[in-house]
């Protein structure tokens, strides 16, 4: 009697595909697996070393001993200050100019070079966007050291995130949908007001929260623009100057003596405590705007 | 209503203005020539059938007469296109003239709105703010594309959801919403069933009272069913306009078209 081979068994090659799958996958999981240490591991560390510090007096109260003693409510409210300028003033810029790129532009000169110029803006390091900004905003447009000089300034180094960010969510809307609209005699405009708007606006809002809130813990772009090293009472208006959490993290650390140990941990874990409830905020925006599929 | 003329006799629709009157027209894309000298008249409340093998240059057709190249990249249209008089390359606000035609494509587009605001979307373009009047266009609508007993009681339901057959109505209920002199059908029965393939066919002939239609179809047996006049197109030309009836009784004036008809070639 003869057996029937089943035409399930793998042959020698598929056999050899199967274990050679099997061993990429692991590979590519232990690999992004390891992305997880550095995260954990600075958690860690800055809870660690920083929860003691943290009572609720070092959050309400204000400096004392050029941060060596006493909280950072003047830093903790200027960050705050200068997020929500800076989102104020990157988004209608960002919005307005991916509207025009993705809806608007096209294929010509003039196109190619903005869109080379918002690449090589990207990679412009963020000292020297501080010293656009003091020329542009501080001494050229007489906003002084202040948030609004800052937040300006902010907001121009994130305005390319933001533009390519911006003009991905406009075009993940269907050209399909477009057309149909323009074929009802609508035009562009109301056909961006109607159809494509509404259908990105949570990835604008998304991609815009994370870009800005990212750039907030930066210290080179405010540093000459409006930071400063110690200010008693928490800004007022857009046109004082403030205390910030990324500054405040560099003088602690490194320009002032004799801080505890605990200080320059405490306040970096509330500069992420800070971005991560902003990211929290475009999280649940996304979800609130986006409860349904469309298509 | 005078039962449309399939004859050679002229009568007064033949001889009366045509609502798209096209002359020479040639149409590529970049250097590759989709149409070329078309001439021919559509005349108004007539129902004017495209039929043809793929590339033929139909869809091409059909965009040159609402003026897509403006969106269709590298598109060229030379020759004149007349819609109710009015050169259309010379007319400023493309966004009028393309209200004055509605557009239904293969592929349902089911706005990503509401089924309501899917037709109601274009009244409200134009102005209108009125709930009772945009009600009554909304139910006209949709029933004359045979929707709306199956939507009737969801219509804030999401019109991009809907099954594709459904979505394709909602394409020509919204179509309609533009209260259109003129329909440009292009193969729109590809994503609907049989039976309300025939509702739909139906609802044409009784539109013809109302508008002009164009219909682009594979189907030749659509054609025969719907259209008063039917063209032949083959590779980029128009071959034969003829009276849909002789051109199905073995009256078609070139050979080609009689072997389309009759399946030998495609």
């Amino acid at each position: 009697m003869t057996t029937v081979p089943s035409p399930f068994l793998p042959t020698a090659h598929e056999a050899g595909a199967y274990r050679w799958q099997s061993l990429v996958r692991f590979l590519f999981l232990s690999l992004t697996v390891l992305l997880l240490v550095p995260v954990l591991g600075i958690l860690g560390v800055l809870v660690v070393e920083g929860a003691p510090a943290m009572t609720p007096s070092f959050f309400l109260d204000k400096p004392s001993k050029l941060g060596a003693a006493g909280g950072i409510w003047p830093a903790l409210v200027g960050t705050i200050w200068l997020t929500a300028v800076a989102l104020m003033v990157a988004l209608p810029l960002g919005v307005a100019a991916a509207i025009y790129l993705a809806e608007y532009a096209r294929d010509n000169w003039l196109t190619r070079l903005i869109n080379l110029a918002i690449v090589n803006l990207a990679g412009v390091p963020s000292i020297v966007h501080a010293l656009f900004g003091v020329g542009a905003f501080v001494y050229f447009l007489g906003f002084g050291e202040s948030i609004l000089a800052a937040s300006c300034t902010l907001a121009v180094m994130t305005l390319p995130v933001v533009i390519v960010a911006t003009r991905e969510s406009l075009q993940a809307v269907p050209k399909a949908f477009r057309e149909a609209c323009w074929n009802m005699g609508a035009s562009r405009w109301q056909t961006i007001w109607n159809i494509v708007l509404p259908n990105s606006v949570s990835g604008i809002l998304t991609g815009l929260i994370l870009v800005v809130c990212r750039a907030v813990g930066e210290t080179a772009p405010i540093m000459f623009t409006g930071a400063v090293f110690l200010r008693m009472v928490a800004p007022e208006s857009v046109f004082d100057r403030t205390m910030a959490l990324s500054f405040h993290l560099y003088t602690v650390s490194t320009q002032v003596t004799e801080v505890p140990r605990a200080i320059p941990f405490a306040v970096a874990l509330t500069l992420i405590l800070v971005v991560l409830s902003m990211n929290a905020l475009a999280i649940w925006f996304r979800m609130k705007l986006r409860g349904r599929k469309k298509w | 209503m005078v039962s449309p003329s399939l004859h050679a006799t002229p009568t007064a629709r033949d001889t009366a203005p045509a609502l798209v009157t096209v002359r020479g027209l040639g149409i590529r894309y970049g250097a590759k020539v989709a149409l070329q000298g078309v001439d021919l008249d559509i005349r108004r409340n007539e129902i004017f059938g495209i039929i043809g093998p793929a590339n033929a240059g139909k869809t091409s057709f059909l965009r040159a007469l609402n003026r897509m190249d403006e969106f269709v990249p590298h598109m060229q249209i030379d020759g004149t296109v007349t819609f109710a008089g009015r050169d259309v390359r010379t007319i400023r606000n493309l966004y009028a003239l393309r209200s004055h035609i509605g557009v239904v494509f293969p592929l349902p587009v089911g706005l990503p709105l509401s089924i309501y605001d899917n037709v109601a979307l274009s009244p409200r373009l134009r102005g209108e703010r009125s709930k009772a009047v945009l009600d009554e266009i909304v139910e006209r609508c949709l029933r004359r594309a045979a929707l709306w007993d199956e939507v009737k009681d969801r219509l804030q339901g999401l019109g991009s959801l809907l099954s594709g057959g459904q979505q394709q109505r909602l394409t020509i209920a919204r179509a309609l919403s533009q209260e259109p002199e003129l329909l440009l059908l292009d193969e729109f029965s590809i994503a609907v069933d049989p039976v309300t393939t025939m509702r739909i066919e139906e609802v044409l002939k009784e539109l013809r009272r109302e508008l002009t239609i164009v219909l682009v179809t594979n189907l030749v047996q659509q054609a025969r069913r719907l259209a008063d006049r039917t063209a032949f197109f083959l590779g980029g030309r128009c071959v034969e306009i003829t009276p849909t009836e002789r051109m199905f009784s073995g009256g078609a004036t070139d050979p080609r078209t009689a072997d389309y008809l009759e399946g030998r070639f495609g």
